[in-house]
């Protein structure tokens, strides 16, 4: 896992598996970012990640809380299929924006929104 | 056929992992989809993880590295299942704090521990990707939470409808 600031963005690519386990290192080591740096989005990148209880839901509900304030948003990336379907469940893809991206032969960025 | 298997553990967030991982081990050969797996591993994951933070408090989710030697843990989660043919039950049972009022428990986003920025989902989960859940809790006695799912059916839920 790992946490790098890229411009007013936060970049989390979150573990594997997001369970209470994990939960409580993610978000203090988030929080520490957002009180020390200028960060005024986060994006969580999901693309290592394979499981998912609702333990992640809390740690993106707890940041977006957080940031939403002051007029940050909250950013998805990598999602697979069943973290899109507790995304749908959980109501969380109305709070965060989902992002897809596809990347063609090239290596281009194309950008799609689910 | 039918089979079955029971373990014992410590009420840690180390074991939370352990747990579902080993049910889906135990399911394997059945040749669930992936949903259903998945479905199976998130249902479990939140039954073990209500057991540990609500049943016996231990509220500290943490990974080895930051958790200091002194801590010890505050009880016992029994997890329990059975394979009747297709039909997997699994209960996850705790000797913690229980439940006052379950039908509140199970109301989704309603959390007893606002603080620890959980989603108050557990249940609902539980609810949505299990055929059947059941809540039996006594106060200062224990929760026990039973839930059915049939294996091998394909089919799972459709969220957007």
């Amino acid at each position: 896992m790992d946490f790098q600031i890229i411009d007013n963005c936060l970049m989390i690519r979150l573990p594997e598996e997001i369970d209470h386990h994990e939960a409580g290192f993610i978000c203090e080591t988030a929080d520490r970012y957002l009180l020390k740096e200028e960060v005024r989005n986060v994006v969580f990148d999901f693309e290592r990640t394979r499981f998912m209880d609702s333990s992640g839901i809390g740690i993106i509900m707890g940041r977006y809380r957080k940031i939403s304030c002051f007029g940050g948003r909250v950013y998805a990336i990598h999602l697979d299929r069943q973290i899109e379907r507790i995304f749908k469940l959980s109501g969380l893809n109305k709070v965060v924006e989902v992002l897809n991206f596809e990347l063609d032969a090239a290596g281009a960025g194309k950008e799609g929104q689910t | 056929m039918k089979n079955e298997m029971e373990i014992l553990f410590d009420a840690v967030s180390d074991n939370e992992g352990f747990a579902r991982v080993a049910v889906a081990a135990f399911i394997a050969h059945l040749n669930p989809t992936v949903e259903e797996m998945a479905d199976v591993k998130t249902a479990v994951s939140e039954a073990v993880t209500n057991s540990i933070i609500h049943g016996y408090g231990n509220l500290r989710g943490y990974r080895k590295e930051e958790r200091g030697p002194e801590e010890v843990h505050k009880g016992k989660v029994r997890l329990r299942c059975v394979l009747d043919r297709d039909i997997l039950h699994i209960e996850v049972a705790d000797s913690g704090t229980g439940i006052e009022d379950v039908k509140k428990a199970m109301e989704p986003l309603f959390t007893t521990k606002p603080e620890l920025e959980r989603s108050g989902m557990g249940f609902a989960f539980m609810e949505a990707f299990m055929d059947d859940l059941e809540v039996e809790s006594a106060l200062g006695k224990g929760t026990v939470v039973r839930m059915v799912k049939k294996i091998g059916t394909g089919s799972w839920i459709d969220c957007e409808g």
